[in-house]
């Protein structure tokens, strides 16, 4: 297992290495631009995001830098205020994928019983379907509010981190220093979260940024085909599809949040790419 | 010991050899095969109760959906009745998979509401679902050829300047939502060009093929994002099996490049391949669902999303049964394959 010998080195190091490398350097700017616009955007608007400044559909002039949308709002202040609650439900679903994964991965892991193959045939029915028709059937069973969109993106993400998980504890399990520890009669308890836990950062690391990705495309796919966050609040994904009836007068009132969510996305992918070949080149 | 056509796995003698007298064990290709198949069905199973369940968390959905806020306890109760939902729900599943079974997939509960004269949805369901294999078909044939030539030529040619030429667009586009894609490709071939229509409309009971133009940006669309992470997958499949100790004998032992390349590196990246195309055609059953809601294509992910903001159960339900069994059968047909086109893989079945 590769990235299991590297040893969890300060966030100073972190940020170097991911610096290291061109896509690093690329992605990290992307990445603190996009965000900032995302989460303090709003302060920079001209109008207000729900306000009707004019003509639906005008084009770019003075006044309005990217134009008016659909029902004649400034697309340029909501862009700014439009990236802050896909970020924050993809943020969220995150974190919960890996507070629910990481449990699963360690307890299959480590029980060496029949609690493994339950927990982990469970997690595969999850992955027996595309990722979009769960969150769909969630959506249609519970509503589109935000609670539930988190929660059904955390379940399609977690499968791949319950494996990946389990499959680094059931290595390090085997390790000396877990032995020693099981020998000295430690609680299960203290053993994965002192022993095992500690020692398989890297693995659960190594694919974080993949998976906030993944989970920022699934928050904006699904407002984007209209069952997630409802008009008229500012967001990326459901302002491509609201405007793309006036495309043809207004491409920016569509390509302005593609854009933004597209060098959102390629900032978290190129900082992550940067991070696993950092966790590679320590290990060697 | 290693020697140029080295296949690695265990030696003869661990084969389920037949012992005498006692009657042949039958053969671990068709004991794989059927527990593979089982396997399929049960998950098949498991998913459709969950499904069902799903749909039918909120019993009043469909009852709402057809009364509106209008419905006294007296006119609810009489259509749960009707629709059946009165029963338990072991009893509804039961009956639903049954007709599922007979190819009746029940009735639309908006179809109900507004007293249409046919709210069967099989009937509904045909246009979308021809439309949708339509799409995805020749996504499919297009995506195999392409992702299995990228993935090879940039895994031969690894860090080289042709591979970063390949490889990192492919890496930044197959990150992208399809939506974004597809948005920035009507810019392009719509408003910029004037090149292809922006929206993919197919008139009722027409064919797409009829007006090929229409499927060109959302194909690309799929092909775009497939394509992309595919061809990394199988750059890194070629890479791993050209570093093996056999193609290194075979090129000492002075074996052409191109025969270590065709005959060595990429018959052995077999496996992987098709692991990665199987998981490829997977992809194209959820990716359809936003493509032909970006160019308003009528396929079965339109009808999808379309059932779920009606609160529409059944029909959620229809679809999203129908979407699963694409996604298991394509797994397994995946796996099946795996083992018939690389025979060192049957010895480690059992």
């Amino acid at each position: 297992m590769s990235a299991l010998a590297s040893v969890t080195r300060g966030p100073r190091s972190v940020l170097s290495g991911v610096l290291r490398t061109n896509g690093g350097r690329v992605g990290l700017v992307l990445l603190v631009v996009t965000v900032f616009i995302a989460l303090f955007g709003g302060f920079f608007a001209p109008h207000s995001p729900t306000e009707t400044v004019g003509i639906p559909g005008a084009a770019p002039g003075p006044g309005h830098l990217l134009g008016l949308d659909f029902i004649g709002r400034d697309v340029l202040s909501r862009v700014l205020y439009a990236g802050r609650s896909t970020l924050i439900l993809a943020g969220l679903a995150t974190v919960l994928t890996y507070a629910i994964g990481v449990t699963i991965g360690l307890v299959a892991g480590f029980s060496r019983s029949k609690v493994d193959p339950l927990l982990m045939r469970s997690v595969d029915i999850l992955l027996s379907v595309p990722a979009l028709l769960v969150i769909l059937l969630f959506v249609t069973g519970f509503g589109s509010g935000s609670f539930v969109l988190v929660v059904a993106v955390a379940l399609v993400l977690l499968p791949g981190v319950a494996r990946i998980v389990r499959s680094a504890t059931l290595e390090v399990s085997t390790r000396g220093y877990v032995e020693a520890a099981v020998a000295r009669g430690e609680p299960s308890r203290s053993l994965l979260t002192r022993e095992v836990l500690p020692n398989i950062t890297g693995v659960i690391t190594a694919d974080l940024g993949l998976r906030f990705s993944w989970g920022i495309i699934l928050i904006a796919s699904v407002n984007f085909l209209g069952v997630g966050i409802q008009p008229p609040t500012p967001d990326l994904g459901l302002m491509v599809s609201e405007n793309r009836v006036i495309i043809g007068s207004n491409s920016m009132a569509v390509i302005a949040p593609a854009l933004v969510l597209a060098l959102l996305i390629i900032g978290v992918n190129l900082v992550s790419d940067a991070y696993v070949r950092q966790l590679d080149r320590s290990k060697d | 010991m290693v020697t140029p056509v080295a296949v690695s796995g265990p030696a003869p003698e661990a084969l389920p050899a037949p012992k005498g007298g006692v009657r042949p064990r039958s053969h671990p290709v068709l004991v794989f095969v059927l527990k593979r198949l089982g396997a399929a069905l049960v998950t098949l199973l498991i998913v459709s109760v969950l499904i069902f369940v799903f749909t039918s968390v909120l019993p009043g959905n469909a009852v709402t959906v057809i009364l509106g806020k209008s419905g006294t306890p007296k006119t609810v109760a009489a259509m749960e009745a009707q629709l059946g939902l009165n029963r338990p729900l072991f009893e509804q599943y039961l009956s639903w998979l049954v007709g599922l079974l007979h190819g009746n997939l029940g009735n639309s509960a908006v179809a109900l509401a507004q007293h249409q004269p046919n709210p069967s949805i099989a009937s509904t369901l045909k246009d979308p679902l021809v439309n949708s294999l339509i799409l995805g078909g020749i996504a499919a044939i297009l995506l195999i050829p392409l992702t299995l030539l990228l993935g090879a030529v940039v895994g031969i040619k690894a860090d080289k300047p042709l591979d970063h030429a390949i490889s990192i667009p492919s890496l930044v586009l197959a990150g992208l939502p399809e939506f974004v894609t597809g948005a920035l490709l009507v810019y392009i071939f719509f408003t910029a060009l004037h090149l292809l229509p922006p929206v993919s409309l197919v008139a009722p009971g027409a064919s797409p093929l009829a007006t090929p133009k229409i499927l060109i940006l959302p194909v690309l669309t799929l092909l775009i994002v497939a394509v992309g992470s595919g061809v990394r997958q199988i750059r890194l499949g070629m890479i791993d099996v050209l570093q093996t100790d056999f193609i290194q004998f075979a090129r000492l032992n002075g074996v052409s490049e191109r025969r270590v390349l065709v005959r060595y590196g990429m018959r052995n990246a077999l496996a992987n391949s098709i692991q990665t195309i199987a998981q490829n055609l997977q992809y194209l059953v959820g990716g359809i669902i936003v493509v032909e809601s970006v160019f308003a294509y009528p396929g079965i992910g339109v009808y999808l999303v379309q059932a779920v903001l009606a609160r529409d159960t059944n029909k959620v339900l229809a679809a999203s049964i129908i979407l699963a069994a694409f996604y298991t059968v394509i797994n397994i047909a995946a796996d099946l394959l795996v083992v018939f086109m690389v025979p060192k893989l049957r010895t480690e079945l059992v």
